[in-house]
């Protein structure tokens, strides 16, 4: 068996115009010294020479396992498969959407197919956001907030052509959806790539090590990418205090639950099964760390839709508390019943 | 006092390990196909390495990138690859192109007519050459995942998303859809052209009596079916996907409807790749610890052809005669064996 690393996979979603294709040619034009497999959906807007770069056809089908929300792009496990004849001529692989795209099909493919996840996996969905139509677009495209929502990395761009209320306000709405992705302000996409490429934002062990503040509903501060924005530096702090204005998205909101009593795991995992596969159309994303009783481990798991995947990720440190936290991001979450269910799972 | 280690294989199977020729290839493998009596063992990317039974290995440049997809009438192999070519080789080593995409898409399934007609599909499109060299395209609804043509007249199988198309290239309106919910990737037409036999993305096969397009549903694997081989006469279709080799029985005008598989030659590996024997009832199995078996149908007798504790069996196929077997696992770590 070859136990070759993963190739990490980057799904770079946006809505039209927002400035996914600079992103992408600045990717691949950096000098980093590695080398990219991009599979896009519109052939000839990259202006790089590459002959790693793949158009793809979006085909989303649906598999045959009852659930309605479990899509998958077929064209993206055939690419894969293609691809992973050229191991060894790429270093990892980003995936383009359309900017009407749903993320939903990409992140599953990951989860769902046996071939692609033996080869690679989904290192994190990066969202490039519009700063002038964003607003805009939350309040008329269904699409545009499905991309913020599902996002582990915001890429807020153009932001020099929109005043300080105005970004600050975007920003508000961004982080009433959501609160957990990591978000850069930029002007032409100029992020620093690590900021964007190899966030490991699905793998078990590292999502908590390297976002400790994620699960923090009311933490909205991200003081360690301060260095990328050029400007703002000063209020960025502020804008993120507790006097900035809270939006609440009529439709997409993030849930956050946590306890320091221990859960029971008898309860707990019947209740998150039942959960997504009652839900699971509402629940784009869902993470959490939970310390079950008379564990010694903390157990991870995050989730897209109704798929999940957990697994106990290391032993607690000793004098960390042992508290459990969850987060869901969707539409319409049945907010009353979520909080009571978790209420139960934990040990009286 | 001497040691005392019993064999690996003591314990009942015969093995013929020590009659195989191995072959190193050097090249990660991902299929292999008999020209006449060379073995052509097709690269991952660009080459494909052309071994005589004494072992001798020629390397041949086929493509300028991967190669995504072959297939093989015993005279000439022809694949696709990501350079948007279609190319043949033959048993000499003389490489042809056939066909090159407009657009440089990738080539992603390729089929063979006995009387030397062609089939490519890129994206959505199926292309079919005659011998007569008109070239005939279809567009079906979703990228195509496979390609077959049947065993009697120019009639091209086409696996896509949610079913199967039937084409007759040579006649205008003639496309059929076969509906079925899922992908499709695979598909093979049985040999007495009875029936369509498709793989799918999820763990199963999905197969229709042509007389009636009756659905027949293959599923029980615990793993996706990428291999699949009809046995001497076309009795049965054996294939890759679970742990034992699982063979379903089509000996009779309702094919498997109703009936259960055959599942032999169980190991603690997961079959990766089928090929059943040209004439008699035996077939060789690869497995995903490296293992090959030789197997008879009629008991599940084996034969260990090559031991475990490698990557994954990519390759395997017989000669026409069924006198040579060829195998390579995916690291290209081959073997002939001359019967």
């Amino acid at each position: 068996m070859s136990d070759a690393p993963k190739i990490p996979v980057t799904v770079l979603t946006g809505y039209l115009g927002a400035g996914k294709t600079t992103l992408l040619n600045r990717i691949l034009s950096e000098n980093h010294g590695k080398k990219y497999a991009v599979i896009v959906n519109e052939f000839g807007e990259i202006g790089i020479d590459n002959d790693l770069i793949i158009g793809a056809d979006e085909e989303v089908f649906e598999m045959n396992n009852g659930c309605i929300c479990c899509t998958v792009r077929g064209d993206l496990v055939r690419i894969m498969d293609g691809l992973m004849k050229r191991k060894g001529k790429f270093d990892a692989i980003i995936v383009e959407t359309t900017g009407l795209a749903d993320p939903a099909p990409v992140a599953q493919t990951f989860f769902v197919d046996e071939d692609v996840q033996k080869n690679a996996r989904l290192d994190a969905v990066v969202t490039v956001a519009d700063a002038k139509w964003l607003s805009d677009r939350l309040k008329d495209a269904p699409e545009a907030k499905n991309q913020i929502a599902f996002a582990d990395v915001i890429v807020l761009n153009k932001t020099d052509l929109v005043t300080k209320p105005e970004l600050a306000e975007v920003e508000a709405r961004i982080r009433g959806i959501n609160p957990y992705a990591k978000l850069h302000r930029t002007e032409r996409c100029s992020v620093a790539l690590a900021d964007v490429l190899d966030r490991g934002a699905f793998d078990l062990d590292r999502i908590l090590d390297i976002e400790p503040d994620f699960l923090e509903a009311d933490d909205h501060d991200h003081d360690h990418d301060h260095h990328h924005h050029g400007h703002d530096h000063d209020h960025h702090h502020h804008d993120h205090g507790h006097g900035l204005k809270h939006y609440h998205d009529e439709d997409m909101q993030s849930l956050s639950l946590r306890t320091d009593k221990p859960l029971d795991p008898n309860v707990f995992m019947p209740w998150l099964q039942n959960l997504v596969q009652v839900e699971g159309g509402k629940i784009l994303r869902s993470k959490g760390i939970l310390a079950f009783q008379d564990d010694d481990d903390r157990y991870v798991f995050q989730g897209v839709h109704m798929m999940l995947e957990g697994n106990h990720q290391r032993k607690w440190k000793e004098g960390e508390p042992r508290e459990s936290r969850l987060v869901f991001i969707g539409r319409e979450l049945p907010e009353k019943a979520i909080r009571e269910g978790f209420e139960s799972c934990i040990v009286s | 006092m001497k040691e005392f280690t019993p064999a690996p294989e003591s314990a009942s199977i015969v093995s013929v390990t020590d009659r195989v020729k191995p072959v190193a290839l050097g090249m990660a493998v991902t299929s292999v196909h008999f020209l006449r009596d060379r073995a052509a063992f097709v690269g991952g990317e660009e080459n494909v390495a052309l071994v005589d039974a004494t072992g001798e290995i020629s390397i041949v440049a086929v493509h300028s990138g991967g190669i995504l997809s072959t297939a093989s009438d015993g005279k000439r192999l022809v694949m696709g690859g990501d350079d948007g070519k279609v190319v043949s080789l033959d048993a000499k080593g003389e490489v042809t192109l056939l066909a090159t995409d407009p657009k440089r898409r990738w080539i992603d399934a390729v089929a063979l007519h006995p009387d030397g007609a062609f089939a490519w599909s890129a994206g959505k499109t199926a292309t079919v050459k005659s011998g007569k060299n008109e070239e005939k395209s279809l567009d079906v609804p979703s990228t195509v995942g496979g390609l077959a043509f049947a065993p009697k007249g120019l009639r091209l199988a086409i696996a896509h998303y949610n079913g199967a198309t039937l084409w007759f290239p040579n006649m205008e309106g003639s496309a059929e859809f076969l509906p079925w919910a899922g992908s499709h990737l695979g598909v093979v037409f049985s040999p007495d052209n009875k029936f369509l036999v498709t793989s799918m993305h999820e763990a199963a096969l999905h197969g229709w009596r042509l007389a009636d397009n009756r659905h027949m549903r293959m599923t029980g694997y615990p793993g996706r079916v990428r291999s699949m081989s009809w046995s001497a006469g076309g009795k049965g279709l054996a294939t890759s996907g679970a742990d034992t080799v699982i063979i379903w029985p089509f000996a009779s005008k309702d094919g498997p409807m109703g009936k259960e598989p055959a599942m032999l030659a169980p190991l603690q590996a997961r079959v990766s790749v089928v090929a059943c024997h040209p004439k008699n009832d035996i077939l060789a199995a690869g497995y995903s610890d490296g293992t090959v078996l030789m197997v008879r149908l009629e008991d599940g007798a084996e034969i260990l052809v090559r031991r475990n504790g490698t990557p994954p069996v990519a390759a395997l196929a017989w000669n026409a005669k069924g006198t040579l077997l060829a195998f390579a696992d995916e690291s290209g770590d081959a073997g002939l064996l001359e019967l």
